[in-house]
């Protein structure tokens, strides 16, 4: 298990545990964003952060402050 | 007889906007929800039966019924007959993107859970079957409980067989029966809390019991249900519910269960499942075209490249396209004053009406050619999918001083013009971040200080070893850094709240609809024509009657008797000599009224405030007209030094050989470029333009924050002009 942020690009993961505040995750999660939810990390931004995700067929742009908290596996 | 009212509402990004424009054929009504600045856009369906009319309302794009921005509120508060001035709706059509089909159900499946008549509008099954997919309908109109139309509705397929269906259920009436369904298969704790929390919502909303079941789970789930600020008192959540709510939740947290996100976890399971069973693979995925060009677009340098070069051709334009309307409107509203002028009897109504109310009317026109060209852009950028990378590509930096990424495109347009800027504020979700903006935006330095600019460098800087240029440059930059360093105290302190989560969908590119991109500009233009142009007008109207009165008797009677002498040695026709001394006699008069007026007044009385800074009362008289807007200190100086007023071109030429040889009592020149630099710099910060503030009053709906913003900008403008005042004296400049 480690953060999404340390996937390269074009690597996929799952989703295992979000660490982001119950109360703060709520309208990523209705995103889709949910423990068990396979997602590809796409790209960096040119400036290195926000990073991209492809989730659910469809992308998602999220900071690496949230990225860090999210662990894949 | 009441219309049949038709509800439209989806994600963002899902074709709504293209649907309504099909139904509608562009034919929409643009207007606010009461007391938000929430476009509310609805319109009458064509083709429909004339006995049976039908309306439209287009609800703002939204990801869940737990809204997290006043667009959301509004779109989930529709859908719980929460909004008194729109009827409880007749039919309710969910636009679903086919190529994101599980993202799209979460809402869809919340929305007819409400009960209302639902019918599921397919949307982009062109773009699923390039992915390799194609869903039976049938099948997922079996699973859904509602009818299902596919469609291509930027092809036009597929309008057409909703607008059928619509017009069918308008004209017989009295299907309202809806079989209930739920998409949650929760655990049975949470099953009954919500199903007690129903009864109770039932009992307390009488009117709208229908909903109590689908309103039951959302409001035990979401967090900020309760403390959500509902449009009309009559909505809001008594007390009591609200402790039952409370209750329920803890009861549910002692029991294990996570009640902020059981409902979510439970409708993503069955909505993949759902998938599963409609969905047919038809070809192996490739890789859609989207992503190959976000190889590009969002490149490490290529990305960087196209999005500086998207922005300077948006800016150029902005700045030059808009030049030629803009001088030919400044020509008309001339003309116009002039034949005015002429034919009506010379006087104060003839004034009032001429440089007060054409006037005040053409300085808000002027803005418009500026105004349409960076909606269109907006549009442009916003309809093909590209406003979403710019935020992507610039939310790092933007995230350095508090900000989101979607703040960097209205403080670029704010370079021309603040008003389109703040406008443009409106694609930010987050309140906080969105007043930040708005109040910042000002501080770039827009097209009107450059007039302001030139004069103050043609009469104070040396016109040497590029100074001018490099005075200019660094008048911008201070803009900037004065912007940037703005926004990051104001979100560390007023309007500092939790930092936002950046959460930015990356839609699929799409080819713009011109019709569309241009009917978007006209609507969002007529809005700040109607809204705006009644509050200039008035202000300008004051600022005219400040500028005209008192008049003293004895200015009147010196220059009439002047005026009648020269009318008695001036031969017929004059010569250009004294045709000369005639505008120069005016001219005189120009500035003795304006001395005497309230304005000239009020600019001796700010006198010891500006001494500090090294200004003078009558620079004082300049600041005060200049409130309307910074381009009024040029023409303002030209009356009060009795410049010539001649043509534009050669008028600030001779101003600024004027204000060169205007001196101090003590003898020293007064516009040395100490004071040039100071009056720059105060120039650079203060808010000085009515349009600006008439705009943040209507953009959020009060006077708390225009007037803040007038105070802090203009006390920043005066402590760095002090500043820059002293530190120049002290160095011997």
């Amino acid at each position: 298990m480690r953060p999404l942020s340390t996937l390269k690009p074009g690597e996929r993961a799952v989703v295992v545990r979000i660490d982001i505040p119950p109360d703060q995750r709520g309208r990523l999660m209705e995103m889709g964003l949910l423990p068990g939810t396979p997602l590809e990390l796409v790209r960096f931004a040119p400036l290195g952060d926000p990073v991209e995700i492809k989730l659910r067929n469809y992308h998602l742009s999220l900071r690496r402050l949230e990225a860090e908290k999210i662990q894949v596996g | 007889m009441k219309p049949f009212t038709v509800v439209l509402t989806g994600n963002p990004n899902c074709g709504k906007t293209t649907l309504f424009n099909a139904l509608t054929g562009l034919r929409a009504r643009v207007g606010n929800y009461a007391g938000v600045t929430v476009e509310r856009k609805e319109g009458a369906l064509t083709g429909a039966d004339p006995r049976h009319p039908v309306v439209i309302l287009d609800l703002p794009g939204t990801y869940s019924l737990s809204p997290q921005s006043p667009d959301e509120q509004i779109a989930r508060d529709v859908l719980f007959q929460r909004v008194p001035e729109v009827p409880a709706p007749d039919l309710v059509v969910v636009v679903v993107d086919a190529s994101n089909l599980q993202r799209n159900l979460y809402l869809a499946t919340q929305v007819i859970e409400l009960g209302h008549p639902t019918l599921l509008a397919l949307n982009m099954v062109d773009v699923a079957r390039d992915r390799g997919y194609e869903i039976d309908t049938e099948a997922l109109s079996k699973a859904l409980g509602v009818p299902v139309i596919a469609m291509v509705a930027s092809q036009g397929q597929g309008p057409e067989a909703l607008r059928q269906s619509i017009r069918s259920r308008a004209s017989t009436p009295g299907t309202r029966h809806v079989i209930p369904r739920e998409f949650n298969e929760l655990p049975e704790a949470f099953g009954r809390e919500a199903q007690a929390l129903e009864t109770a919502l039932e009992s307390h909303f009488p009117h709208r019991a229908r909903l109590a079941a689908a309103e039951a789970l959302l409001i035990l789930g979401d967090e900020r249900s309760l403390a959500s600020d509902a449009p009309s008192a009559g909505s809001r959540y008594p007390e009591a519910l609200i402790d039952l709510v409370k209750a329920a939740r803890s009861r549910l947290e002692a029991a294990g269960v996570d009640w902020r996100s059981v409902a979510i976890e439970a409708r993503y399971a069955r909505l993949f499942a759902i998938e599963q069973h409609v969905t047919r693979e038809i070809a192996p995925p490739e890789e859609p075209l989207s992503d190959r060009i976000d190889r590009i677009v969002t490149h490490r340098v290529w990305g960087l490249l196209i999005f500086v070069a998207v922005m300077a051709v948006m800016f150029q334009s902005i700045f030059w396209l808009a030049k030629y309307p803009m001088d030919g409107i400044e020509a008309a509203v001339d003309a116009l004053a002039g034949w005015v002028g002429s034919t009506l009897p010379p006087g104060d109504l003839n004034d009032l009406i001429t440089r007060g109310a054409i006037a005040g009317v053409g300085s808000v026109v002027v803005f418009l050619p500026q105004i349409c060209l960076l909606f269109f852009f907006i549009g442009l950028l916003e309809d093909t999918g590209y406003m979403s990378r710019a935020a992507f590509l610039m939310d790092r930096l933007m995230s350095r001083v508090g900000l989101h990424g979607k703040s960097f495109i209205p403080m670029l347009s704010s370079f021309a013009c603040a008003i389109p800027g703040i406008m443009a504020t409106r694609t930010i979700e987050t309140r906080v971040d969105r007043l930040a903006t708005i109040l910042v935006a000002p501080l770039m330095s827009c097209s009107a200080r450059l007039p302001v600019y030139t004069v103050l460098i043609a009469a104070c800087i040396p016109q040497r070893n590029g100074w001018p240029g490099l005075t200019l440059l660094m008048m911008y930059l201070l803009g900037i850094v004065g912007a940037l360093g703005m926004a990051w105290i104001f979100k560390k302190t007023l309007l500092r709240g939790e930092p936002p989560m950046l959460i930015l969908e990356l839609p699929p590119y799409k080819r713009p609809m011109p019709g569309a991109v241009l009917r978007q500009m006209w609507d969002r233009s007529r809005l700040f024509l109607r809204r705006a142009g009644t509050v200039i007008l008035g202000i300008n109207i004051l600022l005219w009657f400040l500028a005209t009165y008192p008049r003293p008797a004895e200015v009147e009677r010196r220059f009439g008797q002047q005026r009648a002498l020269w009318k008695q040695t001036a031969s017929n026709p004059p010569t250009p000599e004294q045709a000369e001394a005639l505008q120069r006699l005016e001219h005189e008069e120009a500035g003795e009224r304006l001395r005497q007026s309230f304005a000239g007044r009020m600019g001796r009385a700010i006198e010891p405030v500006l001494k500090p800074l090294g200004f003078d009362w009558k620079i004082g008289i300049g600041i005060v007209t200049s409130f309307a807007a910074r381009e009024v200190f040029v023409s303002t100086l030209s009356i009060v030094y009795n410049a010539g007023t001649g043509d534009e071109g050669d008028s600030s030429a001779s101003l600024a050989r004027v204000m060169q040889s205007e001196r101090r009592e003590d003898g020293r020149p007064m516009y040395t470029p100490l004071t040039g630099l100071t009056l720059m710099v105060f120039y650079v910060f203060a808010m000085q333009c009515v349009s600006t503030v008439a705009v943040v009053r209507r953009e959020t709906n009060s006077w708390k924050w225009p007037v803040f913003q007038t105070v802090y900008m203009t006390s920043l403008a005066w402590l760095l002009a002090f500043v820059t005042h002293q530190v120049g004296t002290r160095l011997g400049f």
